[in-house]
């Protein structure tokens, strides 16, 4: 029932901790205008746009989409704002694709960014709620215990986390967009990188970025007249479920593994880890790829840290995972979900640079947010669905 | 006009008023009298301590009864915070952990000290330390941290559900 | 297309202020909704809400609202930093895609958390107006004096929209403000920002509004006049204050002529109007007739829980086409300032 959908552009900021170069609209723009040049179209082509970020304490600009309107050629369009928490950039990618699945609209721009610089985005991610329980951990301590549980069901020996961490950073290295260039990682400096929040170690912790990331989607008919490369939306799939109740499990959360389950079937996929050339999955703590890994069904259970350390996920490996460099190389929060599903479209459509896996028919996206409760994932492939 | 005018520094004050609502309000004036009262869903029957938004997240009901828990409880898991952020006051590394209190069907967060963090480990048995009652207010900061009751671990299938 | 239908709704009453949390407002709203439709949590096909961060204050504030879904087993879910209207649109094109056929859409947010009008401040150009901080009203204002200025409204007229609406709202146990004040009282009150008085203003107020969409035969099985979703559309216009018409609604009149409203009569009309000169802008700009009859439910002047009140309106509209009183109703939705973005939305019985 659903109209076929493509991604035929892709653009996104020169990421970084802090783009005082540019005001929110010129971030803004400079993701958007890379994806119109890149879909080969202008703002005038554009029906709709479909925005997310997340929370706005981030900027202090309450939903911003509405001043953004004249930045992004929009008056007398429908303007759409998603707000998914750390998913946004990906749902709001999928809510985009619904603009055109639905037959309503036939060229969709859609971006997701966030400019944190300008605020301050450690008090505006936990800002102190009266009656709340006393904040003593910060970020890192709410996932880290549930890191702790994995290590110990698993077995996982200690340098896992650390040999995800160097090949992400590594991998941004090829990525010329990525906030970190930092190109001599290795396990031992890794290692030796200071304890944040035991067992998770600094170099295993993402950023704060500021950045943008654009995707123009297109209906079947205007895709098919398109002479660029494309990515065709083969399924989307969303889940959530509460932040916490009596024996709720964060490390497989039950609606990531209902969440994929819903993905590969929609997208006819019966063995991910032998379809799948490339997976761009939302990892801000590096522990979280050998736990993605189990929980999307890529890896059995207990077994994501041996993909990892059998240089399974390395750009050269079986399945290529992050050679973008990952959420753990760039984190503009509003941004990351769509960074993940507009780098598996570039893998697909062949536009990833010096990060380009080879012959990719088939990619996957992922974001998440929230307590691990909140999930989008996409497949896009080379040929038609 | 100046070429080098390319911040702005705009300071937004907001001023909001935060309502517990009555549920919540039940296990705050609970602290404020030394104990910790959670409440139990009408629909499960699990008791949540606190008693977060008042209500069940998993039958998405407003919870019921008051039910006192604690005051020991179990570390369910745990982790060794060593990175300096704003607002700290404890002086690094320091343990946060989350602990089932007893009766208790979901755990909660806390400090613990009077311990080495290397020591510190799921299963341990811990209770709370308060501060002199003359300072309480009604927030879980009445507790100033757990500490090891030096009773055995809790056997791990009793807590294993809550991991 | 597939056909869709509003087929049940529900709304917390109208409070100025309450002590409850955002969640245990919810709760009973979303039961209530349920219940009217006689469907449970696993009936719904998809969950989608808007809600705003900065009224709330606190970052992520519609996290707990899933609290009060039951989300057990997970649910497929969105959420809009917008009105609960916006949802709803999220949710009919979801619908529209074939992998759902049923959704519950709510709207909330507690308007008594701060200060409203302040808050709404923060919409506006970070660097050259918001810093200014211009409130709500006094922008509203503006307006309202531009269009007296200019002659397409005039204070009577103004003071008609308070009337009709207060006096419409005794019979909607829902509203906050109701009440028969003659005309002459009205332009005699006291202004609060000149041209504007206490009732030409929205009674900003904290609400829940729920509502269930369904697709074809679902739809015609969950309800006896299920209130379909002819045309639905929304259009933004720029949001710059001194570049754009003070005194007409251009994404309005496109909304409304995407959403085929002048194809037939409008029996019933609920706009989403919070000032009282922005209801006849909004009439002329749909191209309203005197025939319709315009918020029933008294409207924003009488109860405007932002977040929700765009919905409220869709509600109010489907009741009244679900219970034979409209053929042919709209149900608008607006945001921004100046009613900088509009979503309208054409219910028929079928």
């Amino acid at each position: 029932m659903a109209e076929r959908c493509a991604v035929i552009g892709v653009g996104q900021t020169q990421h970084t901790s802090c783009r005082a170069d540019v005001s929110i609209a010129g971030l803004v723009r400079e993701a958007v205008d890379r994806a119109l040049e890149s879909a080969q179209l202008t703002m005038a082509d554009i029906d709709a746009i479909v925005i997310g970020k997340a929370p706005d304490m981030l900027e202090g600009v309450m939903m911003p989409e509405l001043w953004l309107v004249d930045s992004l050629a929009a008056a007398g369009k429908p303007v759409f704002r998603v707000h998914t928490a750390g998913s946004v950039g990906g749902s709001t990618a999928i809510v985009a694709a619904q603009h055109v699945m639905s037959g309503v609209h036939k060229r969709v721009l859609t971006v997701g960014f966030e400019k944190q610089s300008d605020g301050n985005a450690m008090w505006a991610l936990s800002v102190p709620m009266p009656f709340g329980m006393p904040v003593h951990a910060g970020a890192g301590g709410y996932f880290s215990p549930i890191i702790r549980s994995y290590i110990k069901r698993s077995g996982a020996p200690s340098h896992i986390g650390c040999m995800v961490a160097v090949k992400d950073r590594t991998n941004a290295c090829r990525n010329p967009y990525a906030h970190l260039h930092e190109p001599d990682w290795t396990l031992e400096k890794a290692m030796a990188s200071p304890m944040l929040w035991d067992p998770v170690r600094m170099v295993e912790t993402c950023p704060s970025s500021d950045g943008a990331m654009a995707l123009v989607l297109a209906s079947e008919d205007v895709a098919d007249a398109h002479d660029g490369p494309k990515a065709w939306v083969h399924a989307t799939a969303m889940r959530s479920e509460p932040t916490a109740f009596a024996g709720r499990n964060q490390v497989s959360p039950r609606a990531s593994e209902d969440c994929a389950n819903d993905l590969w079937r929609k997208a006819g996929i019966t063995s991910p880890i032998d379809e799948i050339d490339a997976v761009e999955m939302y990892v801000p703590f590096a522990w979280f790829e050998p736990m993605w890994l189990e929980s999307l069904g890529f890896a059995p259970k207990d077994h994501g840290w041996r993909f990892v350390e059998d240089g399974v996920t390395e750009m050269t490996g079986r399945l290529p995972v992050n050679c973008s460099g990952g959420v753990l190389s760039t984190n503009p929060i509003g941004a990351s979900g769509m960074l993940r599903f507009g780098e598996a479209a570039m893998q697909v459509m062949g536009i990833a640079g010096e990060h380009q896996v080879d012959s990719v028919r088939k990619a996957f996206g992922h974001a998440y947010g929230g307590g691990s409760q909140f999930f989008a994932m996409w497949v896009v492939g080379k040929d038609k669905p | 006009m100046s070429d080098d005018v390319l911040r702005i520094r705009t300071p937004i004050s907001i001023k909001y008023q935060y309502s517990a609502g009555p549920r919540v309000s039940s296990h705050l004036l609970g602290l404020m009298d030394g104990r910790f009262v959670g409440k139990r869903c009408p629909v499960c029957e699990l008791v949540y301590m606190p008693p977060r938004n008042g209500t069940c997240a998993k039958c998405g009901a407003l919870l019921g009864e008051d039910v006192e828990v604690g005051q020991r409880g179990t570390i369910t898991t745990f982790c060794v915070v060593n990175v300096p952020f704003l607002g700290q006051t404890i002086k690094i590394p320091y343990v946060s952990a989350t602990i089932l209190l007893d009766g208790a069907d979901m755990g909660m967060q806390h400090l613990i000290q009077e311990v080495d963090a290397a020591d510190v480990r799921m299963g341990m048995r811990v209770e709370p330390v308060w501060r002199p009652r003359e300072e309480w207010q009604p927030s879980l900061e009445n507790v100033m941290h757990f500490r090891p009751t030096g009773e055995p671990d809790a056997p791990f299938e009793s807590y294993a559900g809550h991991l | 297309m597939r056909e869709v239908a509003i087929i049940a709704s529900a709304q917390a009453d109208n409070t100025s202020t309450t002590t409850s949390t955002p969640v245990e407002m919810l709760i009973p709203v979303i039961q209530q909704v349920l219940a009217n439709a006689s469907m449970t949590k696993t009936d719904i096909g998809f969950w989608c809400h808007g809600s705003c961060d900065y009224m709330t204050g606190q970052p992520f504030s519609f996290v707990s609202a899933v609290d009060a879904l039951g989300a057990w087993p997970p649910i497929i879910e969105s959420h809009v930093e917008a009105d609960g209207a916006f949802a709803l649109y999220e949710a009919w094109l979801k619908i529209q895609t074939g992998e759902i056929d049923t959704a519950l859409v709510f709207g909330n947010g507690r308007s008594s958390s701060g200060d409203i009008n302040r808050i709404l401040t923060l919409q506006l150009d970070p660097y050259v107006v918001g810093p200014l901080w211009p409130d709500d009203r006094s922008i509203a204002a503006m307006q309202a004096r531009a269009c007296l200025e200019s002659g397409v409204v005039t204070e009577r007229a103004m003071a008609e929209v308070a009337q009709r609406s207060h006096r419409n709202a005794l019979t909607n146990p829902k509203a906050l403000r109701r009440g028969d004040h003659s005309i002459e009282a009205l332009m005699a009150a006291q202004l609060v920002a000149d041209p504007l008085r206490e009732l030409d203003c929205p009674a900003h107020a904290d609400g829940v509004t729920a509502v269930i969409i369904a697709a074809g035969d679902r739809a015609r099985s969950l309800a006896d006049r299920p209130a379909w979703i002819r045309g639905i559309d929304h259009r933004i216009e720029s949001q710059n204050l001194g570049n754009r018409s003070m005194t007409t609604l251009p994404s309005a009149a496109l909304a409304a002529h995407k959403a085929g409203v002048a194809n037939d009569k409008i029996d019933v009309a609920e706009l989403h109007a919070p000032y009282s000169h922005q209801e006849l802008l909004l009439t002329s700009a749909l191209g309203l007739s005197e025939s319709t009859t315009i918020n029933p439910s008294g409207g924003a002047l009488c109860a405007n829980p932002m977040m929700s009140a765009g919905l409220a309106r869709f509600a109010e509209a489907a009741t009244r086409v679900m219970n034979g009183t409209a053929d042919r109703a709209i149900g608008h939705a607006s945001s921004g300032a100046w009613m900088q973005q509009n979503l309208v939305c054409v219910l028929e019985g079928e």
